[in-house]
């Protein structure tokens, strides 16, 4: 018998009509929840993680938002965001470099006190923290690159020396003085932010980013030549012809025969 | 209709027990939610650290760690293997709830039941409409739904949205503009709903109440027979329709209220003024005769 002989029993009917009305409605509600869910995952730049926070991408899944890690912080560093008030999802906790640093506890307490592993248990001593990268963000109006000696980021940085460095070049608007930069050496800078809550100017010249935007990263299949030489004692591929240099001077034919040897003949009045 | 289906709800008890025992349960399930709640309170605010975190996960004592089950199954269904300390506070109240009844999160324990209780009390001073009614079993459907969001996006989804635990981080941790979200909660209730959200929506009291199926924890009909017909109880009840089966049960039907949506509540209790309902586990299944069963129960069934 086809359908359209048969009419459907009434129960038949509500019951179907019952399922599509509330698959209906779950689908909407999912969908509400799915873009909500999605829309969460954008945490703003000057938000930071606690020390040990698992990838943006798991973070959401992994933080049951207990707020544990806040109680636990010495400092009251971080703290759960606000509905509406804070950028990260709401409950989630968070610290901003500016207002208050992360003050790097040896203990780190924040981590042992996160019961899912949101802050990754693993995590062994804070310097391995990456809860940012501290960038110098504005050179123009840094006081160190004007040629003064503030210096203030590289004396607060809790790994000084080795996460920032001052680096020395000649000052050409004066002719005569030192540039002394504070230059960030990713590998070890932990994203504490003490550099930028201390930067003198009214907006700090200096700020700490998440990775994902302080950071570029290379090719994995890159290699630099000049390492693997090193290692291999020699070129990796037999038969690298080395083109003539270009040095540096007045002329356009100062070339640099390979090996860095001057060449045998010189033109008259070329190069110096 | 009857004088006594017609007089306000309770009065007879009020009358039969005075006002305090005619409230106990309601009484002391305030103070529970209010105990609860200062449990959190009093670290932030006097320094004594009892219970840290929020209702999704807490520790208790520096030692005792407690989690929702419902948060942590979603971040599992997300994809993240929780820490042994949530894992095991996330047993700890499964088995806890799965005795006592998992729904007594809700009555007792869940600081949005005042909001809605709130909002009951003041949808029947104005005498509304009980208006868009789902089905029951809606909440069901959302409880799955949030999961497989959950799934799909790799987030504890309903915590992004949840006004529990949003309720409580806001008084315990500071408020942004989660009082907005209890706020439509109480409209929603108020006006749109009537019992609408504790009763027919929320996916978090679905899965308590899918946690103490088996709960131990009973509400009995023992006294049936001495029912008047009174429907107090059937109008105090926030889930009405786990009284029917036993409270109507014919001979040799269980007295036990057996549905999972029996948030344990203890109003049908507190309203009856012949004391039909008490607390009992769910092996007890004594009915008690009565001698003289009141006339006009016969008139009623016959209507």
């Amino acid at each position: 018998m086809s359908l359209a002989t048969s009419p459907l029993s009434p129960q038949r009917r509500r019951f179907l009509t019952d399922g599509a009305r509330m698959a209906g409605g779950c689908l909407m509600a999912g969908s509400g929840l799915t873009w909500l869910a999605q829309d969460a995952r954008a945490l703003p730049a000057n938000a930071l993680r606690p020390p040990g926070a698992l990838g943006e991408d798991v973070f959401l899944a992994a933080c049951i938002r207990c707020g544990l890690c806040v109680r636990d912080c010495p400092y009251d560093t971080l703290s759960l965001a606000r509905l509406g008030a804070d950028g990260p999802a709401t409950g989630t906790p968070f610290f901003t470099a500016r207002d208050v640093p992360c003050e790097m506890c040896d203990d780190i307490p924040c981590v042992a006190a996160c019961p899912t592993g949101a802050l990754d248990q693993g995590l062994a001593s804070i310097n391995e923290a990456r809860m940012g990268t501290a960038v110098l963000v504005d050179q123009e109006n840094c006081l160190n690159f004007l040629g003064l000696r503030c210096d203030v980021c590289y004396r607060v940085c809790p790994v000084i020396d080795e996460a920032i460095t001052l680096e020395l070049s000649h000052n050409n608007r004066s002719g005569h003085h030192a540039i002394f930069a504070p230059t960030v050496h990713a590998d070890r800078c932990t994203g504490c932010g003490k550099c930028e809550q201390a930067c003198v100017l009214p907006e700090a010249a200096i700020k700490v980013l998440p990775v994902r935007l302080a950071r570029g990263a290379s090719a994995e299949h890159y290699r630099k030549g000049w390492e693997e030489m090193q290692e291999n004692g020699g070129p990796l591929v037999d038969g690298i012809i080395d083109l003539p240099d270009r040095l540096p001077g007045p002329g356009t034919d100062n070339l640099a025969a390979p090996g860095g040897f001057e060449p045998t003949f010189k033109l008259p009045g070329a190069g110096q | 209709m009857k004088p006594t289906t017609a007089a306000p709800i309770g009065r007879e008890a009020i009358e039969a027990r005075g006002w305090l025992a005619a409230h106990r349960f309601l009484i002391l399930r305030r103070l529970s939610q209010v105990f609860f709640l200062a449990l959190f309170l009093v670290g932030p605010m006097l320094g004594w650290r009892l219970v840290d975190g929020t209702l999704a996960g807490s520790r208790t004592l520096g030692v005792l760690p407690l989690t929702d089950p419902f948060v942590a199954l979603q971040g599992i269904v997300a994809g993240h293997w929780p820490e042994a300390a949530a894992l095991s506070g996330a047993l700890i109240v499964l088995a806890v709830y799965a005795l006592i009844g998992g729904r007594v999160y809700c009555s007792w324990v869940c600081p949005i039941n005042p909001v809605t209780d709130a909002a009951h009390w003041l949808h029947d001073r104005f005498g509304l409409q009980k208006g868009w009614q789902p089905r029951r079993h809606t909440r069901l459907w959302l409880l799955g739904t949030v999961l497989v969001v959950s799934a799909l996006t790799g987030t504890i989804a309903w915590e992004i949205v949840n006004p529990i635990t949003m309720m409580h981080r806001a008084i315990v941790f500071g408020a942004g503009f989660a009082w907005a979200l209890v706020l439509l909660v109480f409209v929603f209730d108020l006006a749109v709903s009537r019992r609408g959200w504790c009763g027919h929506l929320c996916p978090v009291g679905a899965f308590y109440g899918i946690l103490g199926r088996k709960s131990l924890l009973r509400v009995t009909a023992a006294r049936r027979a001495a029912c008047d017909d009174c429907m107090d109880c059937f109008a105090v009840c926030p889930e009405n329709h786990v009284i029917a089966p036993a409270l109507r049960g014919k001979d040799g039907a269980t007295p036990l209220i057996l549905s999972p949506d029996c948030t344990n509540c203890g109003r049908c209790i507190d309203v009856c003024s012949v004391d039909v309902f008490a607390f009992t586990h769910r092996f007890d299944n004594h009915v008690e005769a009565t001698p003289n069963p009141p006339p006009a129960r016969a008139g009623t069934r016959a209507a």
